[in-house]
């Protein structure tokens, strides 16, 4: 199945993440055929559930959450799908948004729903329990994270200007990529709240990691989280001597009953 | 930022987690803007149950928004369901092989999705009604970054 990639023309490059292959290996991993049946299944229309929540945290582009809102018939079954995002940069949030709003519009009667996206950290505005569907494409690279004290200078642009300086545009990319110690600190405190907003019965989560990140390690400390508790491998790409380059896991909770 | 999304947020601070005056956030100085979408009838059906509809009441009336019923819209408030419609309705079931009319939607429909998903925030705060801290919203995009000392 070849669906077709949002567009992303409108998008600066210079401030926000370009598509790479890390956010192709999700686009990939999420229409694959395994997890849309996985998904199909979780969220179908006939056991009559309400409408999934499709959260994205660090939209970006918006590319992965376009792609995802635009094929929500084919992903999951079902078109009545809403999709919400957040990104720690504004300029993200802007431009993530023209971008689902682009791959939606036309449909709008029969198409998925789309919010918003918010500036924040992570998702730590959200509502607990209410997401269905969450997807993270983390920072990973291990790389020292920037200096958050000049966050609020260059979320915007600065007073008087039209454009944003190099500095600016510099840190604003880190923050797409850098993450620390074993590229972990941002996924780490994502992790953390994976559990306060999924939905209780359905939610499920797709993280994104890199090798060094130590994802067999990851999966460990998740089914660790208590009883039902699931970590898998369910795409990967960059094969290269047994290891994978990049990889998606799929988080979510059995019935344990 | 549509009205919907705020079915699906709270305040930002771990703190006000547990706390039920953090939803809804409470919109102060809104400039609102309508940004018209097509209606989506088998959506609005389905969103009825994740509506917290209490919330989305007070939301629209402190935005000075028309009074909304006291109790949530059923599925068949939704659709138009006057004579003619029914007897076309059963005029197609007889000639089986025609397409089914397309259900149309009534004004309690249209008025829902004028408010959940074309009234939009343009500009203003959106506040807890816990610790009463105040997310700006600017351009239609809130911002929920938190000043360090309250991360």
């Amino acid at each position: 199945m070849m669906l077709p990639t949002p567009s992303t023309s409108h998008v600066c490059f210079d401030r926000i993440y370009e598509p790479a292959e890390d956010s192709f290996l999700l686009l990939d991993t999420l229409s694959s055929a395994s997890e849309s049946e996985f998904l199909k299944h979780r969220f179908s229309a006939e056991s009559s559930c309400a409408p999934p929540l499709v959260l994205e945290v660090g939209v970006g582009s918006g590319v992965v959450l376009a792609f995802t809102a635009a094929n929500a018939s084919s992903i999951f079954g079902r078109s009545d799908v809403l999709t919400l995002g957040t990104d720690i940069n504004s300029f993200a949030c802007q431009a993530g948004s023209q971008t689902i709003r682009t791959a939606l519009a036309g449909n709008e009667h029969l198409a998925s729903v789309f919010l918003d996206v918010v500036n924040g950290d992570l998702a730590s505005a959200i509502r607990p329990h209410s997401v269905d569907v969450f997807i993270f494409n983390p920072p990973y690279v291990p790389a020292e994270l920037p200096d958050f004290s000049r966050h609020d200078r260059y979320n915007a642009l600065p007073t008087g200007h039209n454009a944003t300086s190099f500095e600016q545009d510099s840190y604003l990319l880190e923050l797409s990529y850098a993450g620390g110690e074993d590229g972990m600190v941002v996924t780490n405190r994502m992790l953390e709240q994976i559990p306060g907003i999924l939905d209780i019965g359905r939610g499920v989560a797709y993280v994104l990691l890199c090798a060094q990140n130590k994802p067999e390690l990851v999966k460990k400390q998740i089914r660790n989280w208590g009883a039902g508790w699931e970590a898998e491998t369910v795409g990967s790409s960059g094969k290269k001597a047994g290891w994978e380059k990049l990889q998606v896991l799929r988080i979510w909770k059995r019935k344990t009953e | 930022m549509k009205l919907l999304t705020l079915n699906f947020l709270t305040c930002a601070i771990k703190t006000c987690k547990t706390s039920e005056a953090s939803f809804p956030l409470h919109p102060r100085d809104a400039e609102l803007e309508i940004v018209e979408t097509d209606l989506n009838l088998p959506f609005l059906k389905n969103i009825l149950p994740r509506l917290m509809w209490e919330e989305i009441r007070t939301i629209a009336s402190e935005l000075g928004l028309p009074d909304l019923p006291t109790t949530a819209p059923t599925r068949e408030d939704l659709v138009e369901n006057n004579a003619e419609v029914q007897a076309s309705l059963q005029n197609q079931t007889a000639e089986s092989a025609e397409p089914a009319v397309e259900e149309i939607p009534s004004q309690t429909a249209k008025d829902l999705h004028r408010i959940l998903l074309e009234t939009c925030i343009k500009d203003g705060k959106l506040v807890c009604g816990n610790c009463a801290h105040e997310y700006k919203v600017m351009e239609g995009v809130a911002n929920f970054l938190l000043p360090g000392h309250l991360v």
